[in-house]
């Protein structure tokens, strides 16, 4: 039943009166998830209904605070529950009943309990944008979008804005791609309602393939609405009356969600004819990715939709001029579509007051690996590295040493200590020798070795990239060669000159961005880590002890008891000695490094 | 089951039937129609890529080019429990090799293979999204977080 402003005004007025009652929000991400919220979420119902309460249950969106999860927030007021378990389902409910906490749930920092969830520390630097609605609103209810200003930016553009107006905002609002390349998006839209055809596409790429980025997934997850409205915006700027999110099946809760979404948004009237009364037409339909990391880039997600091997396309053609099935293409990334509607609503000058003066709005991170605060973190453009790492992630576990920040992924590079404060976008991180990316931030401590790390991303592109190219087909498969040598102890001293005349013929021969940027992790390790391929090379010796074939494991023979234990757990029988009759010794020629024996011992004797 | 007039000898499935008839006029139908045989069956199978191939007039050799290219389709069933061990890099950071290791050592079997009792396939994967309990891994659709190698034998006894 297609809906009139009037009705989705009546909506919207509605709703906000059911947010001022009582609300428990479970995040239901996938973090969350996975450590069973959906289960409370069943409890949480079960008890409510048992104790006659009628307080309202519902999902939400990624809260982004991962390390403290399952989250549940009570709003109005905004309590932060932490780590909540099954069994704490009914004394929520009960405290939500005598307008009471339950403390032993909140978190407290400086030993005093946090009210709200903003006023956490690790929020404190943070500004959702992108993500303002995860963890406010229900992402399985249109009316709950509706309500927090939904669709209003698409009613506002198909009654009172040219084509021109709306592509003029955007540029003017100064976004970029979050994609990784930073493209100006309004740029984009320009070139493709600049192309003239009968049919033109509107795509939304959220086939995140960054191994340890899940922005997108969280966005999709928590605020899908956001995406539908905005790729309805584009059509109508681009002159485009179909769209397609091509999506990640290794992401079930966000293909779920995106399927209620677009048929709730088809049920209102949002999405298929005659939008709101208008003569505009707009349809989406999804198309799951199946497992290739270079889908993510355009061309090949392209090929990808049309049923192919998803190999890229030589541009020119750009996708603006020949795109899907060979008609004008407009290819935005998930982070990209979820500030449009708020660009819309607020205006361009509200959105480029915020960064700094090349890249305007906010970034999200996926913060993870060594660092305290693993999560979601939306930051504006500007904010340090060190900010991000030690304010907001709360430093380093375990009282270890910073070593390294890994962003942009296998595209990306390692930042060390140095550059902590390098205010983050998209041309400073260029210039340290790595890239924004799509928004993976992978902490790594003193413990990591760099050469290990270059070799894993290394594998990562050896595996993914799709092989039409040789130069990283087989450039690539010679790369991870020398650095495999290398971290085995077979290095050679003129293995690193190789590293570096390989990495440039790759970097200039291929065709697309995965086999241009593969050689970065390699390449910004060596910048700032050099050390330690020498060493590996030239003193066969790994400092962090990552490298197995490097390290040795030593008996002390100060604290072994000669108690044999480590030679009765031995797999591969290599310590030396007899019970009692002098310390145990380890045959280096036999041992393979398993370590066993280092947990085994009871005196702490091996390492 | 229906006939293929294409080759002798193979039937389908009538869900493959109805998959085929589905996504026979969709542009690009191909992918979403794997996917589906895919979910159904675990993999695809040579009986349903000719059938296939025929109701969607896609060729063989495209097909095979297909199945091969996406690491989600495959062409030889998996175990009755496939364990997936998440190596993003937040679970590598946090020591998920050691993790598949482990379960490489438990099941006595590589990535990509398959039990002898056909009851385990093991996989390596890129980023199951949950980073905030890395090291991850995924047993069919069950999630278990903050993994490390001691808990791969309490985990493997659950499905045995």
């Amino acid at each position: 039943m297609q809906k009139t402003s009037k009705e989705l005004r009546d909506i919207r007025s509605n709703t906000k009166l059911k947010f001022k009652s009582s609300r428990i929000m479970i995040c239901s991400g996938t973090g969350c998830t996975s450590s069973k919220s959906d289960k409370i979420l069943e409890e949480l119902k079960k008890k409510g209904k048992e104790l006659g309460s009628d307080v309202i249950i519902e999902k939400t969106g990624c809260f982004g605070f991962c390390a403290k999860g399952p989250i549940i927030v009570i709003e109005p007021e905004q309590t932060f529950y932490e780590m909540v378990k099954v069994e704490d389902s009914e004394d929520i409910i009960k405290a939500v009943i005598s307008g009471t906490k339950v403390e032993r749930l909140m978190p407290s920092e400086n030993d005093k309990f946090i009210q709200k969830w903003h006023e956490l520390n690790f929020y404190n630097k943070q500004k959702r944008v992108a993500l303002k609605n995860c963890g406010y609103i229900n992402p399985e209810d249109i009316d709950e979008y509706i309500a927090v200003d939904g669709y209003l930016a698409l009613e506002k553009v198909l009654t009172g804005l040219t084509k021109n107006e709306v592509i003029n905002t955007v540029l003017e609002s100064g976004l970029r791609g979050r994609g990784g390349a930073g493209f100006p998006t309004g740029k984009k839209w320009q070139f493709t309602a600049a192309s003239k055809s009968d049919v033109k596409y509107v795509c939304c790429n959220a086939d995140e393939g960054d191994p340890g980025a899940f922005m997108d997934r969280s966005i999709l997850e928590g605020d899908p609405h956001s995406v539908l409205e905005a790729m309805a915006i584009a059509g109508y700027a681009i002159g485009s009356n179909q769209g397609y999110i091509y999506v990640r099946a290794e992401y079930p809760i966000a293909v779920e969600r995106l399927k209620i979404a677009i048929k709730q948004a088809k049920k209102y009237g949002l999405l298929g004819k005659n939008i709101l009364g208008t003569d505009f037409d707009f349809d989406i339909e999804l198309r799951l990715g199946a497992g290739a990391f270079v889908c993510g880039e355009e061309t090949a997600l392209m090929n990808s939709i049309e049923g192919k091997r998803g190999e890229p396309r030589p541009r020119p053609p750009f996708p603006a001029v020949k795109g899907l099935f060979a008609k004008p293409t407009l290819l935005n990334n998930v982070e990209t579509y979820a500030n449009v509607c708020q660009i819309i609503l607020n205006g361009s000058e509200w959105f480029s007051s915020i960064g700094t003066n090349t890249s305007k709005g906010t970034k999200v991170f996926a913060l993870g690996g060594n660092i305290n605060n693993v999560g979601l973190v939306e930051v504006p453009m500007g904010t340090t590295l060190r900010e991000i790492v030690y304010d907001i992630g709360g430093g380093i576990p375990g009282g270890k040493k910073f070593k390294a920040a890994q962003t942009g992924g296998p595209s990306g590079g390692c930042i060390p200590n140095q550059h902590l404060d390098t205010p983050i976008d998209y041309e400073s991180l260029t210039q340290i020798g790595s890239m924004m990316g799509s928004g993976g931030l992978i902490v790594m401590d003193e413990t990591k070795c760099m050469v290990n790390i270059a070799k894993f991303f290394l594998e990562f592109t050896v595996d993914e990239s799709c092989g039409k190219c040789p130069s990283c087909r087989i450039g690539t498969k010679r790369m991870l060669e020398i650095l495999t040598r290398i971290t085995e102890g077979k290095g050679k001293v003129e293995d690193i000159d190789r590293l570096e005349k390989l990495a440039n013929v790759i970097k200039n021969a291929s065709l697309c961005g995965l086999g241009q940027t593969a050689p970065n992790p390699v390449l910004s390790t060596l910048k700032y880590f050099r050390d330690e391929y020498v060493d590996h090379i030239e003193n066969k010796n790994c400092a962090a002890g990552e490298c197995k074939a490097l390290t040795k494991v030593i008996i002390n023979p100060e604290k072994c008891k000669e108690c044999g234990i480590c030679q009765k757990n031995c797999p591969t029988n290599a310590i030396m000695g007899e019970v009692r009759k002098g310390p145990f010794e380890i045959d280096q020629t036999k041992c393979i490094k398993c370590k066993v024996c280092v947990a085994k011992c009871p005196f702490k004797a091996i390492s | 089951m229906s006939h293929c007039d294409g080759c002798t000898g193979c039937t389908v499935d009538d869900k493959v039937v109805k998959i085929a008839k589905k996504f026979k006029d969709v542009d690009g139908g191909i992918m979403s129609a794997l996917h589906e045989v895919q979910d159904e069956y675990g993999y695809i199978s040579e009986s349903v890529q000719k059938y296939l191939s025929k109701e969607l007039s896609v060729p063989m050799s495209d097909i095979y080019g297909i199945i091969t290219f996406y690491s989600r389709f495959s062409l030889v069933p998996k175990g009755k429990y496939n364990v997936q061990v998440c190596m993003g890099t937040a679970c590598y950071v946090k020591g998920a090799e050691d993790v598949l290791k482990e379960f490489k050592d438990e099941l006595k079997i590589d990535v990509g293979q398959v039990t002898e009792d056909g009851k385990f396939s093991l996989e390596s994967v890129r980023c199951i999204g949950a980073c905030g309990l890395a090291p991850a891994i995924v047993v069919n659709s069950e999630v278990y977080g903050k993994m490390s190698p001691d808990k791969v034998k309490e985990i493997l006894s659950k499905y045995n």
